[in-house]
């Protein structure tokens, strides 16, 4: 196939943002073509293989779920501008989440899909906070996307108005956090109020495939759309000229031209392809890359399901054993106090169950203590933490005879920050991007912009929505955008 | 073209974007916003199906026009059979 040397426009990284951007622009005629360093698509949400088996990368539950019929939702939205159809997701319903505090897991919150289930938790465990609580969520308007407007307030304060027991602030907060904050121990108030909608008021979701049932929706509809891809090609150089960016130099040694360069992969990271324009273009971009979220996740795969264990009513538990919640880079190479498990089993998948049984458990981590580590130690390391992270996390699942975790796992795997930086180019194995945004994804490069983590909308949908967004307002018609 | 095929054609397009909407009771003369849960970001959707169609330009000053199946068939079908004519 004869290869195009100029395209409408040139979308660095075949993430979900990337690729909701390309099926928009493709759909309305313009040539449009997404260069992906790695062999596989999906970006921070992925999938590889070892051993004969597909494991997924990010996606634990795909949040903003509503059933059918339910209007004027992000995922309703995101489902029309893409031309999905709701069926083609496959998504199944979790079946309850948990929000588990104290060094034994005393305080617990369930929640589900339907939000009353956490009211009246909260009413049971915090009788005292409920009114302050019905008021919180009421604040948390229609669903309109909040890209461009300014972050102004932190979601502590706004929560410290209606609730006044910092245990249920941190719980509250902990899961909207652990799902889409790239700030440390506090959120935007607009992050907070999009975060609470998508896991309290709308809920959470998976297909029985994963992340490749989605990716491979949206792989179809682009291609459908005429768009291209190049896979293994990433974009080395955006070279600049008179303020735009008059061409990409390609990882293949290749140069092209674009109209218009959508990049995905992050601000700073962007900044970086901005090899030979201005010192002060770059700064514009580029912040402190050390303040990056990161995390480590154990895999296990288990011959049973999770259910033959005991552990078949939790879809997701969020965890914390310290007094207060900690979100932030941890000093150590894990931190091992709160984390994520999930079971990705434990969706109404109604007889279509997962033919392995899988457990995951996510921890904050630090960079910087796995990037340098020689092989040996990195393994060891790896090995270490799998067994500290299962012990912590045990803790706030019901109990099981000592020994029939072991028994019952078949393999196991880890990934780092050292991993996701390797597989995505995110810098310092960010997951969330930098923890300052850039709402309206301009850059000083008049025809670059930002879409993606580092856009300001997080998570699956949230990434969808990124690319969406941007491909609307500065290429289908900026002349709505104002 | 008649007004009524008009009107298919722009419910065809709604279909399309907004497939999860019941389309079979469509009053004509009230505005679409009141009768579907349709936004800004959708009527553009629908400016953008008519040119990538049917070749037909709407410019932004006459997105109003848009507002009810009658209205959108008061000022499409002239375009349309203009476009029609001079093919």
């Amino acid at each position: 196939m004869k290869r195009s040397s100029h395209y409408d426009v040139a979308i660095i990284g075949a993430g979900l943002s990337g690729l909701a951007a390309g099926i928009r622009l493709a759909h309305f005629g313009r040539r449009v073509c997404i260069f992906e360093r790695h062999s596989a698509p999906g970006g921070l949400n992925s999938f590889y293989s070892l051993d004969g088996r597909k494991y997924d990368v990010g996606l634990h539950a795909m949040t903003n779920y509503v059933p059918r019929g339910v209007k004027g939702t992000p995922l309703g939205k995101l489902l029309r501008q893409l031309r999905i159809d709701r069926d083609e997701f496959d998504l199944c319903p979790q079946r309850q989440s948990r929000v588990v505090f104290g060094l034994r897991g005393e305080t617990g919150l369930r929640f589900t899909n339907d939000m009353a289930v956490l009211e009246e938790e909260i009413a049971k465990r915090f009788p005292a906070q409920i009114d302050g609580f019905r008021r919180l969520a009421a604040l948390i308007g229609p669903s309109d996307d909040a890209a461009f407007e300014p972050p102004v307030t932190s979601a502590r304060a706004i929560i410290r108005r209606h609730i006044t027991d910092r245990l249920l602030e941190d719980m509250l907060l902990c899961p909207l956090m652990f799902y889409g904050s790239a700030q440390e121990n506090d959120m935007d108030s607009t992050q907070f109020g999009i975060m609470f909608r998508a896991i309290f008021l709308e809920g959470l979701a998976r297909p029985p495939e994963g992340v490749r049932r989605i990716l491979r929706v949206l792989l179809e509809k682009y291609r459908a759309a005429g768009g291209e891809r190049r896979m293994q090609c990433g974009v080395a150089g955006i070279i600049e000229r008179d303020g735009r960016a008059a061409a990409l130099r390609l990882d293949d040694g290749g140069e092209i031209t674009a109209d218009h360069v959508l990049s995905s992969i992050g601000s700073v990271e962007t900044a970086r392809l901005l090899a030979d324009s201005t010192e002060a273009d770059r700064a514009a971009l580029a912040g402190p890359s050390t303040d990056r979220l990161s995390f480590v996740e154990t895999i296990r795969v288990l011959k049973c399901q999770p259910q033959e264990l005991g552990w078949g009513s939790d879809t997701i538990v969020f965890f914390n054993d310290s007094e207060r919640f900690e979100y932030a880079r941890p000093g150590q190479q894990v931190d091992i106090r709160s984390g994520i498990i999930c079971f990705p089993n434990n969706f109404e998948f109604n007889g279509r169950e997962l033919p392995e049984g899988l457990l995951r458990i996510t921890c904050l981590a630090n960079y910087d203590q796995w990037a340098y580590l020689p092989e040996a130690q990195y393994r060891a390391a790896k090995q270490r933490w799998l067994e500290a992270m299962t012990r912590s996390a045990g803790r706030f699942l019901p109990p099981i005879p000592a020994g029939a975790l072991a028994a019952a796992t078949i393999a196991t795997d880890i990934f780092t920050p050292r991993t996701i930086t390797r597989f995505t180019g995110h810098l310092q194995g960010a997951i969330y991007g930098a923890p300052q945004k850039i709402r309206d994804g301009r850059t000083p490069v008049k025809n670059l912009y930002l879409c993606g983590t580092d856009q300001g909308l997080m998570g699956i949908i949230g990434a969808m929505l990124s690319g969406i967004t941007m491909a609307n307002a500065h290429i289908l018609h900026p002349e709505a955008r104002e | 073209m008649t007004k009524d095929e008009c009107k298919k054609l722009v419910v065809d397009i709604i279909a399309d974007i907004a497939p999860d909407e019941d389309l079979s009771h469509l009053k004509p003369e009230v505005r679409l916003r009141d009768q579907l849960q349709l936004d800004s970001m959708d009527f553009l959707d629908i400016v953008m199906e008519l040119r990538k169609r049917h070749g037909i330009e709407v410019p932004e000053a006459d997105y109003i026009q848009l507002a009810s199946l009658d209205s959108c068939a008061d000022y499409l079908t002239p375009k349309f059979n203009a476009l029609a004519a001079k093919t």
